[in-house]
């Protein structure tokens, strides 16, 4: 596969997505290649609808999004041979095996059929489904959906991974599998942009945090970069994320 | 607001979101559909009761029947009776299947009699209105033409709603006491696709056999079947006497349809709860299959996304057997275009718009599948795949699965006629299109375990897929036949893929299978 070389992983300027009213509004946001950046918001600040404009399941209003130096917009089957994207609500097909299912996404990013069935095999084994590979999905559990639907993510080997509260629901051995397979991912290379409301993984897990609140970009920087911000509101980021969310919120 | 756990209390609820579901349902968010909704819903009422007349109105002044005339009406309820027992075991199916709220209401602490109760009451309903609705027309215009006496058809078609209900949920229930939850809901439905079917069917079968024709009424109407018919006052026939106007035959046919259905209520309400939650636990189990020692196969996208569209269809029993459970009605004329072959008659022009309509409808279910059951919405939209490959993808899987379906019987007729053949396999491919342009104009997202309810999510959809369907037939018998009038319902097709274009929702709300365009 040939891989576009970029200093940034993604570039978002200026986007903007209006439903009753703007759930995104003007936000400008920056992911270096290689780097694991979380992105924290209160209920309804606009995380999953700017996700799922990057991942192209949504057509913003306005603004421009480059993955890899490609315009999402412009060259969007391009932008999206490049990315996964994984939710918080696994879709995948009951009546297909964990095994069949791989080899459909495989299909769907024409890869070639040895290397996807090499990859799918060393997942299947990583997570912890080896077990299951040959069982209809029907009857998972809701971290084996979620298991699942991570190798089909991977099986591609994303440039780019977006998820959106990925370890919602799962247990704390699954979420534990779940964070190592992020953090080997972006060790080997790859970017993640992830949303979520356990503040603690952000905290152990993201290089640099983004803090969106009504729809636009409202702090961004490394733990040390939000606290300074913050000013002197305590000591974890939970303090930090709240003192910040809450200065949105007067000023607005 | 009612007390917490009475009747009262899941009556509104239920009626409650009936009305929200046939609101949104008709008017799509948008008020100002109402008006344009009226005007159609009258158009189609006055289209009904001109065929009602065309049909019916010359029976009108009947008032003292004979014994010919009782077989005609009582095969007619016969058959109309199955059709609402089908529909009414599906129902039925549904209420313990269909999970919806029922875990939130089955973890409170309220008399699960009641809320079986309601929905038992509902299925009942529902079938009867829907009953109502059809039958209608007809009553009318036999009522204006006939008089008054008529209007006692109205009572024997609420009188076959409560016994379809009552019975239905007496089989059902029968069915789980006796092979269990996981094949009730498989078998039920198979059981309610072939009760519906059957009568219809068996009567095609018997005209075929016996005077080389589809029509049903050959059959009700010979000698044979007047000589070994019941006296004209036997209770058989009660229910045809009560459609003409005999208050006590209908007075009897309503008391004993009440009886069984409020028997099915008392016996049966209390167990319901309990096989709810048996069915609820199938959900968990899992199912293994063969393991496959053959590798990964490289493909390109469009043959991948075939690949599983054929694939998901043939792991899932009840939804082929849903599927395909229209192919039954291909009985008839398979057994007339045998027949035809041994005889040499020209029955070929009966085939022609039997063919083209159940392929019409076939395609109509394997597209809802396709383009609004599809489970991984959101995998599909991200793939690095146009969304015309995907649209591609989607109708090739649709029209190879109508392709492999028809192909034997255009073969079949090309032996005998390759021009009834041709003008066959040329409106089978068009009846699909449109049933499939239909569903994509109409697309929405769903999981494929709503296949049953498609119907009821867009009941437009349906009418315009049906409507279609019919003209398209129509179209391809006069063609068939030689006819220029064979323009005429081909310019209707087109016009009823114009109206359900210009009644399909706004493009904006229409759920996207991919944000890429190329």
């Amino acid at each position: 596969m040939i891989t576009p070389q970029s200093l940034f992983a993604l570039e978002v300027r200026g986007l903007r997505k209006v439903f009753d009213r703007p759930a995104v509004d003007d936000l400008d946001l920056t992911v270096r290649t290689g780097e694991f950046y979380a992105l924290l918001g209160p209920n309804g600040a606009g995380k999953t609808t700017t996700l799922r404009m990057i991942a192209g399941l949504l057509r913003p209003d306005a603004g421009s999004i480059k993955v890899m130096g490609i315009d999402a917009l412009g060259d969007p089957v391009g932008a999206k041979q490049l990315m996964a994207w994984i939710s918080d609500e696994p879709m995948i097909y009951d009546k297909l095996t964990p095994m069949e299912y791989l080899e459909f996404v495989a299909g769907l990013w024409g890869l070639d059929a040895p290397t996807a069935e090499a990859r799918a095999h060393h997942l299947i084994s990583w997570l912890g489904l080896m077990a299951h590979a040959h069982e209809r999905c029907q009857g998972f559990s809701k971290g084996m959906r979620q298991k699942v639907a991570l190798a089909g993510a991977l099986v591609h080997e994303p440039q780019l991974i977006i998820l959106d509260e990925p370890l919602t629901g799962l247990d704390a051995g699954s979420a534990r599998q779940v964070k190592n397979v992020l953090l080997e991912r972006t060790a080997a290379g790859a970017t993640v942009i992830m949303t979520t409301h356990i503040l603690e993984i952000a905290e152990r897990m993201a290089e640099r945090i983004g803090v969106i609140a009504a729809g636009r970009l409202i702090a961004q920087g490394t733990l040390e970069e939000l606290r300074a911000q913050a000013g002197d509101s305590g000591p974890t980021l939970e303090d930090t994320f709240l003192a910040l969310v809450a200065e949105e919120t007067a000023a607005a | 607001m009612s007390a917490p756990g009475t009747l009262g209390l899941f009556a509104s609820h239920e009626l409650r979101l009936a009305w929200r579901d046939a609101q949104s349902m008709m008017l799509a968010g948008s008020a100002s559909r109402a008006r344009a909704l009226l005007v159609v819903f009258l158009l189609f009422a006055a289209f009904m009761h001109a065929l009602a007349f065309s049909i019916v109105a010359r029976f009108a002044s009947i008032t003292h029947p004979d014994k010919a005339v009782l077989i005609v009406i009582s095969g007619a309820v016969l058959m109309s009776w199955s059709l609402m027992l089908s529909q009414a075991m599906e129902s039925v199916t549904r209420v313990l299947y269909a999970r919806a709220d029922l875990d939130l209401i089955l973890s409170s602490p309220v008399d699960q009699r009641r809320v079986f109760c309601v929905r038992i009451g509902v299925v009942a309903i529902s079938v009867t209105v829907m009953a109502l609705l059809l039958a209608a027309p007809f009553i009318n215009v036999l009522a204006l033409w006939g008089g008054r006496h008529w209007l006692a058809a109205y009572g024997v078609v609420v009188a076959m709603g409560a016994a379809a209900a009552g019975l239905a949920v007496a089989l059902t229930a029968g069915l789980f006491r006796t092979i269990g939850p996981r094949r009730t809901r498989l078998i039920a439905q198979i059981l309610a696709a072939v009760v519906g079917a059957a009568f219809v069917i068996g009567i095609q079968a018997a005209a075929i056999l016996s005077y080389g024709t589809l029509s049903r009424f050959a059959v009700l109407q010979s000698q044979a079947v007047v000589a070994r018919a019941p006296d004209v006052g036997s209770m058989i026939f009660w229910p045809a006497r009560a459609i003409l106007g005999d208050t006590t035959a209908l007075c009897a046919v309503l008391g004993a349809s009440f009886a069984v259905l409020i028997a099915a209520i008392a016996v049966f309400a209390a167990r319901f709860g309990g096989y709810a939650i048996e069915a609820a636990s199938l959900s968990h189990a899992a199912a293994r299959v063969r393991r496959v020692t053959r590798g990964f196969r490289r493909t390109s996208p469009q043959r991948t996304l075939r690949r599983k569209e054929w694939l998901l269809l043939r792991r899932d029993p009840w939804l082929m057997s849903q599927t395909l459970m229209q192919l039954l009605y291909l009985l008839p004329p398979g057994l007339l275009l045998w027949r035809s072959f041994a005889d040499g008659s020209d029955a070929l022009v009966l085939l022609v718009p039997v063919l083209v309509m159940a392929a019409g409808q076939l395609a109509g279910g394997l597209a809802w599948l396709a383009i609004s059951g599809e489970d991984a919405p959101d995998l599909i939209a991200t793939a690095p795949v146009s969304a015309t490959l995907i649209v591609r993808a989607k109708v090739e899987a649709v029209m190879g699965g109508i392709a492999m379906v028809f192909a034997p019987f255009l073969i079949a007729m090309a032996l005998a006629s390759p021009l009834h053949a041709l003008v066959t396999a040329v409106a089978i491919a068009l009846a699909a299109a449109a049933a499939t342009q239909i569903q994509w104009w109409f697309r929405s997202q769903a999981r494929r375990t709503q296949f049953r309810r498609r119907h009821t999510a867009s009941r437009l959809a349906t009418y315009a897929e049906a409507f279609a369907s019919i003209s398209c037939a129509s179209t391809a018998a006069l063609a068939g036949a030689g006819s220029p009038l064979a323009a005429f319902p081909a310019l209707g097709t087109v016009i009823v893929l114009l109206a359900a274009y210009a009644i399909s929702p706004r493009p904006a709300l229409r759920p996207r299978l991919s944000t890429t365009r190329r």
